[in-house]
C-alpha cells in the first residue's frame, strides 16, 4: 500500500506553515510564491483548504510531456520532473487538472511536488494535523472526487445548458 | 546581501506622486532590529515631532521586522509608526494577518509615506513595480469591500491589502488601518493619519523570498521554539478560547473596568466570556500568517441581531466576521454596561468594517453614557438616549461615529476632546489623550504605572502586569517592585515588537528561545542582554521624540478617579492607585531625571547621545 498526502480542510487554520516549509525545501528561503502547496482561503465561509499534487494514478502531466521528463519514483510513487530532460515547454502545467504543476521562470523548468522523498515537509510543519502523509488504498483519492464533479458538470451541459 | 531583513525600504512622497526604492540602513537595523524600533529611528531622524499629526508633514511608516515572513510563529506582524492624532505622541500600532509578510516578499522592510495626495489614491506594490493609483473607485467603501474592489480593479486576486474604511477617511481620531479585512493596527488613530494623506490603501503582492543567514542553526532554534510554544498551557488556552477567558480572570480580581470605571466588576460577564463565545458565536479558529496558535475567532451574528441593524446605512453585511476579542468584549460590553452579545458582536463588526478601534470607540461612548446619565449631556446634544446597557445606542453610535454623523461627530474626536468640549474633562479615562484598555489599575496596581508611562498613551501591551500580579509573587494592590518590573518588561516587549513576532507567543515560548532564532535569521549575534538593551534604546528614542513633540512628565499621569476614588465593592474595594509612590521609582529605574528626562549618561550608554 502506498502512502499519500491527505488533507483535512476542517483542521486548517490558514496559517501557511505548509507553504513556508515547502518553499524552504524548494529554494532555501521563505518564499511562498515558490511553494508547491497552496492554501486557498474562503474567508466568508471561514474555510481554508491546502491543496497540492495528489500524485494521480492516471497522471496527465506525464501523458502530456513530449520528452518523457516526468517519471514515477519507485519508492514513493511520486511523479517527479527530471530537470535534465525537461525542456520547459509548460505542457504539463496546462495538462494538470488541479493546477499543481508550476513553471519556474528562474530555472525555466517545470516543478511539482515530489513528496520530499517520502517525508513531506508540509505535513511535518502543519501545526494542526490538517495535512497527513498516510497509507491509503490509492494515492488517487482526489481523482475519484474529480471524476464525480466532472460527470455532474458534463451532465449539466447535456441537460440543456449547452450554448 | 541582507538576511532576515529584505534590505530595502519603499519611500512614497504623495505630494509629488513619487515612489522610490532605497537601501535599508543596515547599521540602524542591527541597532534597532526592525518594526517598531527601526521605524522609530527613521521617524526620529526625518521628522519634526511638533508637526500636526493630521498634516502633510507627518510621516506614516509601516514596518516589518526581520522575522516577518519567516516560519517563526507568529511572524506575521508589521508596526505602524507615526505621530498619533489622539496623543500628539509617537504611536506604534501593530497588526498581524498576511499583509506584513507580503510587503516583505515584495522586497521591502518598510514603507515610508510622506506628504499628502491632492486626491484620493491607493498604492499598488508588485515587487519592483510601484504605482500610485486613483482611488475614485474605492473611496467611501467599507474595509471589506475596499479589499475586494482593489483585487477586482487590478485583476490581482493574490493582493494583500492594508487600508482604511470610512472612519479613516473621515479622520475619526481612533481610526485603524485594517489588513486582510479583519486584522487591524487598531489603536492610536493611525487610520486617520492615512486618511489625512488621502491614501486609501496599500495593496501588495510579492514573489521574492526571505533569506536566512544560518539555515542550519535557524531550523534547530525554530524547532525548540515551536515545540515549547506547542506544549505550553498558555498557548493551548489561546487556541481553544482566544483571549476572551481574560474576562473572567480580570473580573475575579475586581479589575474589569465597568461603566466608565465606576465599578471594578461587571455582573454580565457570563454572557460575554470565552465559553459564551465558543458555545454561541464561534464558527472557526483562524490563524494569521505562520501562526501556530490561531487565536482568531471567526464568528457569526445570530438572527436576533436583526433588531440592532442600523437603518440609516443599510449595507451588504458579511454574515461571518472576526472577533470580538477580550478588549472589545470589555469596551463594547462591560465598559458600556452592555451584556447582550448580539449588540457587542454587531458593534465589533461595524468597527472592523468602518475601520476604527473598538477600544476607543467603546471607551469614548462609555464616557458619554456616564455624562448623559449624570445629566451633563442632553438628548438634544446626543440625539438619542445614551444609557448604560443600551445595545441599540451602542450599535447606532458606533455607526454614527464612523461617518461623523450627529453626536457621532463628537465621539469621533475621542474621549479627551469630547469631554473637554462639554467641559467635564474629569470623566476622560485614559492617558495622554488615549483611552484606557480593559484593566482597572485599582485591581492591578502595576497597570497604573504601566499606563502612565507608556509612550503611546494608555496601552496594555507594553507591560502587562496582571500576569505577575496574580501569580502570588506580588500583591496586586501594592506598589512594591512594580515600577522596576514595568520598566524592564517595557524593554523586553519593545524589543519583541521590533522582531515582527506576535506578542502572544510569549504566553508559551520563553524569550530565550526567540533570541537564537533572531540571531540565526539575521546573522547578527544577539544575546539576551543585547536584546533588552535594544528594547531600552527604542523606548528612550520614543521618549526623546515625545519630549521634542512637547510632552512632559506632567503627561505621565492618570485620571483623578483612579488615584482618589476607590471602588466600594468587590475584591478591589478601597484601593486607589498610588502613582506618586511608583513614578519616581520608575524614573529612577529608567535612569531618568526626576522630571522624566533621559540623562546624558543614559543616552550615551544607549548610543543615542
Amino acid at each position: 500500500m502506498a502512502k499519500s498526502l491527505r488533507i483535512i480542510p476542517e483542521k486548517c487554520t490558514g496559517c501557511m506553515q505548509c507553504e513556508l516549509a515547502c518553499s524552504w525545501v524548494q529554494t532555501g528561503m521563505f518564499q511562498p510564491s515558490r511553494s508547491l502547496i497552496r492554501v486557498n482561503i474562503f474567508d466568508e465561509q471561514a474555510s481554508y483548504a491546502p491543496y497540492t499534487c495528489f500524485q494521480c494514478d492516471e497522471a496527465w502531466c506525464m501523458t502530456a510531456c513530449p520528452v518523457n521528463a516526468i517519471s514515477i519514483d519507485a519508492d514513493t510513487g511520486a511523479k517527479v520532473v527530471g530537470d535534465a530532460n525537461c525542456v520547459g515547454c509548460g505542457l504539463c502545467t496546462i495538462a494538470c487538472p488541479f493546477g499543481t504543476v508550476f513553471y519556474n521562470p528562474d530555472t525555466q523548468k517545470a516543478f511539482k511536488c515530489d513528496l520530499c522523498d517520502g517525508n513531506p515537509a508540509c505535513a511535518v510543519a502543519c501545526p494542526t494535523g490538517a495535512i497527513e502523509y498516510t497509507e491509503s488504498e490509492s494515492a488517487d483519492w482526489l481523482g475519484g472526487w474529480a471524476e464525480k464533479v466532472n460527470e455532474s458538470y458534463l451532465q449539466s451541459i447535456e441537460g440543456g445548458n449547452a450554448a | 546581501m541582507a538576511h532576515g531583513w529584505a534590505g530595502h525600504i519603499l519611500r512614497v512622497d504623495l505630494t509629488r506622486g513619487k515612489a522610490t526604492k532605497e537601501p535599508l540602513r543596515l547599521d540602524w537595523a542591527e541597532e534597532f532590529i526592525g518594526g517598531r524600533g527601526l521605524a522609530a529611528r527613521y521617524l526620529y531622524e526625518e521628522m519634526d515631532p511638533s508637526a500636526d499629526a493630521l498634516g502633510p508633514e507627518n510621516k506614516l511608516i509601516l514596518a516589518t521586522g526581520p522575522l516577518t515572513g519567516t516560519n517563526a510563529s507568529c511572524g506575521a506582524r508589521y508596526m505602524v509608526v507615526t505621530k498619533g492624532p489622539l496623543t500628539g505622541a509617537i504611536t506604534t500600532s501593530n497588526s498581524g494577518g498576511h499583509w506584513g509578510p507580503e510587503l516583505k516578499f515584495a522586497g521591502y522592510d518598510m514603507v515610508v509615506v510622506e506628504g499628502r495626495a491632492d486626491r484620493p489614491c491607493y498604492l499598488l506594490v508588485d515587487d519592483d513595480r510601484v504605482e500610485i493609483r486613483d482611488a475614485a473607485g474605492v473611496w467611501g467603501k467599507v474595509v471589506s469591500e475596499t479589499e475586494d474592489a482593489i483585487r477586482d480593479e487590478t485583476g490581482m486576486p493574490e493582493l494583500r491589502v492594508a487600508g482604511i474604511g470610512p472612519a479613516g477617511e473621515n479622520l475619526v481620531r481612533f481610526a485603524c488601518i485594517v489588513n486582510d479585512k479583519h486584522r487591524a493596527a487598531g489603536r492610536s488613530g493611525v487610520g486617520a493619519v492615512m486618511g489625512s494623506k488621502n491614501l486609501k490603501a496599500i495593496a501588495a503582492r510579492g514573489s521574492q523570498g526571505v533569506r536566512i543567514a544560518r539555515p542550519r542553526d535557524y531550523m534547530a532554534a525554530i524547532w525548540a521554539y515551536h515545540e515549547h510554544l506547542a506544549e505550553s498551557p498558555g498557548r493551548q488556552g489561546l487556541t481553544e478560547l482566544g483571549t476572551a477567558p481574560t474576562v473572567d480572570l480580570v473580573n475575579t480580581y475586581g479589575g474589569l473596568p465597568t461603566r466608565n470605571f465606576t465599578a471594578g466588576q461587571f455582573e454580565g460577564t457570563e454572557a460575554i466570556n470565552g465559553d459564551s463565545i465558543k458555545e454561541n458565536w464561534l464558527i472557526a479558529n483562524k490563524a494569521c500568517f505562520a501562526c501556530n496558535i490561531a487565536c482568531g475567532r471567526v464568528t457569526q451574528v445570530s438572527p436576533n441581531a436583526d433588531k440592532y441593524m442600523v437603518n440609516m446605512h443599510p449595507r451588504n453585511w458579511k454574515v461571518a466576521g472576526e472577533g470580538p476579542e477580550y478588549e472589545n468584549l470589555w469596551s463594547l460590553g462591560a465598559d458600556c454596561g452592555v451584556d447582550d452579545m448580539d449588540a457587542i458582536v454587531m458593534a465589533n463588526y461595524l468597527c472592523n468594517d468602518l475601520g476604527m478601534d473598538p477600544i476607543s470607540m467603546g471607551a469614548t461612548l462609555a464616557t458619554a453614557m456616564e455624562m448623559y446619565e449624570r445629566g451633563l449631556l442632553s438628548d438634544e446634544q446626543t440625539g438619542m438616549a445614551l444609557r448604560f446597557g443600551d445595545g441599540k445606542a451602542l450599535v447606532a453610535m458606533t455607526e454614527a461615529t464612523g461617518f461623523r454623523e450627529g453626536f457621532g461627530d463628537e465621539l469621533a474626536e475621542g474621549s479627551k476632546r469630547m469631554t473637554e468640549k462639554f467641559e467635564h474633562p474629569e470623566y476622560f479615562m485614559g492617558v495622554k489623550g488615549q483611552e484606557f484598555p480593559a484593566y482597572d489599575p485599582r485591581g492591578f496596581q502595576g497597570m497604573g504605572v504601566a499606563y502612565a508611562t507608556c509612550n503611546r498613551g494608555a496601552c496594555h501591551l507594553r507591560a502587562w502586569t496582571p500576569g505577575i500580579e496574580t501569580s502570588g509573587e506580588y500583591d496586586p494592590h501594592g506598589t512594591d517592585g512594580k515600577s522596576v518590573w514595568v520598566a524592564e518588561e517595557q524593554n523586553r516587549t519593545t524589543a519583541h515588537d521590533a522582531t515582527g513576532i506576535c506578542m502572544f507567543t510569549t504566553t508559551g515560548a520563553p524569550l530565550d528561545d526567540l533570541i537564537p532564532v533572531l540571531s540565526a535569521a539575521t546573522g547578527v549575534d544577539y544575546t539576551m542582554d543585547d536584546f533588552v538593551h535594544i528594547g531600552e534604546r527604542i523606548w528612550n528614542i520614543e521618549r526623546l521624540w515625545n519630549l521634542k513633540a512637547g510632552l512632559t512628565a506632567a503627561d505621565d499621569t492618570l485620571p483623578k478617579r483612579l488615584m482618589e476614588e476607590a471602588h466600594k465593592e468587590g475584591p478591589s474595594a478601597g484601593v486607589t492607585v498610588d502613582l506618586d509612590a511608583m513614578l519616581p521609582d520608575y524614573y529612577a529605574a529608567r535612569g531618568w531625571t526626576a522630571d522624566g528626562r533621559p540623562t546624558t549618561e543614559k543616552l550615551a550608554e544607549l548610543g543615542l547621545a
